[in-house]
């Protein structure tokens, strides 16, 4: 089974393009991380196969279907930034409300749900969180339990979009942890969007790289080098490795820890990385 | 207390509007819509002054206006209702338009005040069944997207992935919202709406984290003020509707404590 196969797929919101006939196919169970500048595409292409996002052009296939919405296979966490008066429910109530919850009629945990609800809460080791207020849980807790929300309906293909953001390195080694035994255990297919790819090293089986509408799917080794990401830049890029880490150069700017510094800063400047873009 | 007729339908509105208000009042403050149903209660005020004016009950003229608006405000979506600049200047042009229509009807001064501080005590069974009849319309439609609502409302995109009309539900909600607005316009009046609609819910809200004990402590709340504050204006002669914010109030502050 292929999670997803994109074939000649074009993505345009407006007039721009996010990308530009491109073709790539995910495994079953392959946990890819996906990485690029900022507007270079990774949540429309979350959400292009989440089928909100139409593809303009080619066809995109998941989990051996066409890309349709509410597909009951495909997990999803979205970036959440906002603060809301949600956040005053317990963990156990928040998840619920999203189980089954694009039926209609009245909220309601019958026993099969309820059972759905700790299941997921389980799987990400959240059970002792669930009755606490997730207004009283860390940043690397309350990301626990967006991954339960993610796991409900027991997916064959999760998309996570920058789940690392604003955690401390601490939280982001167990959230990464988190992900890789979820795929190991449950032999969940995973899109993990990052703004670094760092944290990721040794969980990973391949990266994605998006930048100029172009994609690059393969191996760290093959996908985070000077020529490929050149390519996909539309600028010269040197690559670094310094004791088991990668370090993403464009002339003397570090350009994946700029990218990290902005983020979660939506409406903020643009910054350096949108100046290598390529049309 | 109880004698009187009109006491007992204060006391019968009050429960009713009270209970409605105290559920869609908990959505509302779960979706951080407040400013919005402020906003329609500002919209009714044009309404209720624009019927008098052709000559028609002002309840309808409210229900009318409050509902047009709030459907209008569901179809821009999150263009309007995510901000509160577009939702004030919806607010203060509704409130202009009343100030013309009364500039055109100056005989009831005692009317207008009922219409922003509200008159409870001047509830007749007609408007009674009123009531009844806006009240379980709003909560028959809300029992029918309560669960996608919820979903939206904590979890939009995620809820949109799976599959829920985001617009719709958005669209229906603030449709439930103008019914209820009218409904609480009748008890403390255009001004005070916030005071029934949103002080129980938010007090609810800050004082449990299950979602089912909220919406019934919302109720209970809302119920303890509406009656209360009924029941303290007999007592005192003051106005009922001052009581009410004043225990609304009192409640809200009170739980900031806890």
């Amino acid at each position: 089974m292929t999670a997803v196969a994109f074939d000649q797929v074009t993505l345009a919101l407006g007039e721009r393009r996010i990308l530009d006939k491109v073709s790539l196919d995910i495994r079953d169970g392959e946990f890819v991380a996906v990485l690029g500048p900022n507007g270079a595409g990774k949540t429309t292409m979350m959400r292009a196969i989440l089928g909100l996002v139409p593809a303009s052009a080619g066809t995109i296939r998941v989990l051996d279907a066409p890309a349709r919405r509410g597909n009951p296979g495909v997990g999803y966490l979205p970036q959440l930034h906002r603060p809301q008066e949600g956040l005053r429910l317990s963990a156990r109530d928040f998840v619920g409300s999203a189980a089954r919850g694009h039926l209609w009629g009245m909220p309601r945990l019958d026993a099969e749900t309820k059972r759905e609800v700790a299941w997921a809460l389980d799987c990400v080791g959240a059970t002792n969180l669930a009755d606490r207020p997730l207004l009283n849980l860390s940043g690397g807790e309350r990301q626990r339990i967006l991954m339960a929300l993610a796991m409900l309906g027991r997916p064959k293909l999760l998309l996570l979009d920058e789940p690392l953001i604003s955690l401390d390195p601490n939280h982001q080694v167990a959230i990464v942890d988190l992900v890789r035994r979820l795929r190991d255990e449950l032999g969940i297919a995973v899109l993990f969007s990052a703004h670094e790819i760092n944290p990721l090293l040794g969980a990973i089986d391949r990266v994605l790289y998006l930048g100029g509408g172009q994609a690059a799917l393969g191996s760290v080794d093959e996908v985070i080098t000077g020529p490929v990401l050149s390519r996909l830049y539309g600028a010269e890029i040197d690559v670094i490795r310094l004791r088991g880490r990668i370090f993403v150069m464009a002339g003397a700017h570090d350009l994946e820890r700029a990218e990290h510094r902005h983020a979660g800063h939506d409406h903020g400047h643009d910054h350096g990385a949108h100046e290598y873009q390529g049309n | 207390m109880l004698a009187y007729d009109f006491m007992v339908n204060a006391f019968i509105a009050a429960g009713i509007v009270a209970v409605v208000s105290g559920i869609v009042g908990y959505f509302l403050v779960l979706r951080g819509q407040t400013f919005a149903g402020h906003a329609l209660s500002h919209v009714g005020f044009a309404g209720a002054t624009g019927a008098v004016l052709i000559g028609i009950p002002p309840i309808w003229g409210l229900v009318g206006f409050t509902l047009i608006t709030g459907l209008g405000m569901g179809a821009l979506g999150e263009r309007i209702t995510g901000r509160d600049v577009a939702v004030g200047i919806i607010l203060t042009l509704a409130l202009g338009f009343g100030l013309l229509f009364l500039h055109f009807f100056t005989a009831y001064a005692t009317q207008v005040t009922a219409l922003l501080f509200g008159n409870v005590l001047g509830v007749d069974t007609a408007t009674l069944w009123t009531l009844v009849g806006l009240g379980a319309v709003a909560l028959i439609a809300l029992g029918v997207i309560a669960r996608p609502l919820l979903f939206a409302s904590l979890q939009p995109e995620l809820a949109e992935a799976k599959g829920v009309s985001l617009r719709f539900v958005a669209l229906a909600f603030l449709a439930i919202l103008a019914l209820t607005v009218a409904e609480c316009v009748q008890i403390v009046g255009v001004l005070l709406v916030f005071t029934l609609m949103v002080g129980p819910a938010a007090t609810a809200s800050r004082l449990t984290a299950r979602l089912s004990t909220g919406i019934l402590l919302a109720v209970v709340l809302a119920l303890i003020e509406a009656w209360g504050g009924i029941a303290f204006a007999y007592w005192t002669d003051l106005p009922s509707s001052f009581w009410i914010t004043a225990l609304s109030g009192t409640l809200y502050f009170l739980s900031l404590l806890r």
